[in-house]
């Protein structure tokens, strides 16, 4: 560990007189960080360094280095669980005095989004990444073909699947090979069923939240899905990093693909003819006799920056993160196909790649009287790791939804 | 390599007990012309900083506390109780054994086989040796792509090859099939390491045996199970140990290609470590699987070693 400490310092130099080192999340949208950070040195004292490492090593290179002499001033986090490990060893600036007293900060982001980056109350990190709420996407071509509705309830659902089934087409797209896109099905199915209160207590650290009736509803409900082939034979060797599951999509080979806003992006990279004339979305469907509010959404609100407790430039990066609330940082943004969390980005959706798609996301999270944090993102990783596992056992059919309650009960 | 201390180590018992001649007719049991102990401190001071310091922390880690932050707290043997009442490691455990056992048996054949054939002298068998190498060359990442590429069940070659042959596109879908993939995919990689060695092996039996044997009147399969076989008995040992420590140490197929899945099927015990050290962050029962798993390697090629009579490294050709 010290020599992985060691290592994950190599390139950062941090300290060193003026300047601040950054991680960074690196994928296609890291131009857009390294432009704002080329404009914020142009006039700071401080220069700000971008780290942009590699979205699979992101998380295991950011720990290695928070836990070394050379950890970086400022980094990219999901908020949530995933900084938990870092607040409670105090290594986190506490932002909710500097965000109440800073009117550009305060108002300048939608605040639902403010919150749900947070932990206990406190605010912990500034946004600085698109929204991405889990939308169900849908190949609409297939949809008029069949002379079906994009469902809004359980009964839909249903009807579509034997339908898709019997014409020999996949009802849902679902990389199972990767775990997390299972994970999206028992987000939004627990929500439907039980509201989303049910995952708040789990979230708090009460895991006897697993036993509450929702939870086992909604993994049942996982196995009458899979049992009834709505996801095809064979997508535990299916994944989403491979494009296999997107590949489904718009070869016209499955119907609907329940997935993060970036399949958007994706769909646009990958088939850019599909995602202009055929892709549609739509909102998760109600559950008959479920308590939870069809505009519910899960997914990540969006990606923070937060400041390393042990930096020796607050006042710099502070400063920093001030940018992340200008407009011409959200219109970058958009110019990205990303949807900005700040309070005034719908003024700005048209000089978006698809404006109905950006304004379809933006009023989704908007209206949306909650918003859960992916599971993964929003637990600590000593929970976060198990549930992933005992997920894929469930849909793999190596557990049942009873093992799948009592398992997760048994997680510390 | 973990070959290199057992292979160079000097068979002093051996050599007191009976008189061998050997190529400078040196006196026996005697260590004239031999490298003096100064000549292994380069390679035992590498040894002890890359090694035995890293081992011995891990060690160390599996009696605390620690989640990569800040600094470790004794755990006491809290991490070790846990590993023996844990279902988990159990099965990673079992899975090992299980991938290796496949592995052994399904690379040491063919191995085998192929690199007697190539140990041939036309020159026809050199180059397909050399083509036949080319796995090895490349790096266990790109192959675990490649081979995750073709065996995609709706995109993959075995969309359309695998009715043909009888095999379920599904085949990394399913328990036994991701197993025997991740047991294929290292199979094909390192087969041509462990058929270089067999060549080497074939190579060094001297001809004059076959000569022999077939003066004797044996044919091509009693020259193999009387002559090359038994020849080749310590280069089976070298090969063996070499491939059972390999197998018990897979990780990044197992990480490409099935992610341990599907469920935990495919979670072998260095995976489980990983998933332990660096996706759950407890290091410290992390370090305990990975002591455990020095343990198990280096307890089953000590066996191994022992009971295949390689410790005493007595010449395969004595009496020549």
């Amino acid at each position: 560990m010290v020599m992985a400490g060691i290592l994950a310092g190599c390139g950062s130099g941090n300290g060193g007189g003026g300047s601040i080192t950054a991680y960074v999340y690196g994928d296609d949208e890291v131009k857009v960080q390294q432009a704002a950070v080329a404009k914020f040195n142009k006039t700071s004292d401080v220069k700000v360094k971008l780290v942009s490492v590699p979205g699979t090593d992101y998380v295991n290179k950011l720990r290695s280095a928070m836990g070394s002499p050379s950890a970086p001033d400022v980094f990219f986090n999901w908020g949530g669980g995933s900084i938990k490990p870092y607040v409670d060893a105090g290594q986190l600036v506490d932002l909710t005095s500097t965000v109440k007293s800073d009117a550009t900060l305060k108002n300048g982001f939608l605040p639902p989004i403010m919150t749900a980056g947070g932990l206990g109350g406190k605010v912990y990190g500034v946004p600085m990444r698109g929204m991405q709420p889990v939308i169900l996407f849908y190949n609409k071509k297939l949809f008029a073909e069949n002379s079906l509705q994009a469902p809004r309830t359980w009964e839909d659902l249903q009807k579509d699947v034997t339908t898709f089934k019997s014409r020999g087409i996949t009802p849902f797209a679902l990389g199972g090979s990767d775990k997390w896109p299972e994970l999206m099905w028992m987000e939004y199915l627990l929500d439907r069923i039980g509201g989303p209160g049910v995952f708040k207590k789990i979230q708090a650290g009460d895991s006897a939240g697993w036993s509450d009736p929702a939870v086992l509803k909604a993994a049942s409900t996982v196995r009458q899905l899979v049992d009834s082939g709505a996801f095809g034979s064979n997508f535990n060797s299916v994944d989403y990093g491979n494009g296999g599951a997107p590949t489904l999509l718009n070869k016209g080979k499955a119907a609907m693909h329940l997935m993060g806003s970036w399949e958007y992006s994706t769909q646009l990279g990958k088939a850019p003819e599909f995602a202009r004339k055929d892709l549609a979305w739509t909102t998760f469907p109600t559950v008959a006799g479920g308590v939870g509010d069809v505009n519910d959404v899960v997914g990540n609100p969006t990606n923070y920056w937060s400041v390393n407790a042990r930096t020796k430039h607050k006042d710099a990066a502070i400063k920093f993160l001030k940018a992340m609330a200008a407009e011409s940082y959200a219109k970058s943004l958009i110019a990205d196909g990303e949807v900005p969390t700040t309070s005034n980005a719908a003024s700005l959706f048209s000089s978006s790649p698809n404006p109905k798609f950006s304004k379809y996301q933006y009023d989704m999270v908007q209206k949306a009287p909650s918003f859960t944090l992916s599971w993964d993102q929003a637990l600590e990783p000593q929970i976060a790791t198990p549930l992933l596992t005992e997920v894929s056992k469930l849909f793999a059919g190596k557990s049942t939804p009873e093992q799948f309650v009592s398992a997760m009960k048994a997680v510390k | 390599m973990s070959t290199t201390p057992l292979a160079t180590k000097p068979a002093q018992d051996a050599k007191a007990a009976r008189p061998v001649k050997r190529g400078g007719g040196r006196a026996a049991g005697s260590n004239v012309g031999r490298p003096h102990v100064g000549w292994a401190l380069p390679g035992l001071l590498f040894f002890a900083v890359f090694a035995i310091a890293p081992l011995a922390l891990a060690v160390y880690l599996s009696f605390c506390k620690w989640n990569g932050l800040n600094s470790p707290t004794s755990a006491g043997l809290a991490n070790w109780t846990r590993l023996f009442k844990d279902h988990d490691f159990g099965q990673a455990a079992w899975l090992s054994l299980l991938l290796t056992t496949i592995s052994w048996a399904f690379q040491t054949p063919v191995a085998l086989l192929l690199g007697v054939w190539a140990a041939g002298r036309r020159r026809g068998r050199a180059l397909l040796s050399a083509i036949f190498f080319i796995p090895l060359l490349l790096s266990t990442t790109a192959i675990a792509m490649l081979f995750h590429a073709l065996l995609d069940p709706n995109f993959g070659v075995i969309k359309e090859i695998g009715p043909w042959i009888g095999v379920d596109p599904n085949v990394m879908g399913t328990s036994t099939g991701a197993l025997l993939v991740v047991a294929f995919v290292g199979g094909w990689q390192f087969m041509p390491f462990h058929t270089l060695i067999y060549q080497g092996g074939a190579r060094q039996i001297p001809e004059v045996l076959y000569q022999a044997a077939s003066l004797d009147g044996a044919g091509m399969l009693r020259q193999f199970f009387h002559v090359t076989l038994p020849q080749l008995r310590h280069t089976v040992t070298t090969s063996s140990v070499l491939m059972i420590v390999g197998s018990l140490t897979y990780f990044d197929t197992v990480l490409i290609m099935t992610k341990g899945g599907p469920g935990t099927d495919t979670t072998i015990l260095p995976y489980l470590m990983y998933r332990t050290g660096f996706q759950t962050y407890d290091l410290g029962y992390a370090a305990a699987i990975a002591t455990a798993l020095v343990v198990v390697a280096t307890s089953l090629s000590l066996v191994l070693v022992r009971f295949s009579g390689f410790g005493t490294m007595r010449s395969t050709r004595e009496g020549m």
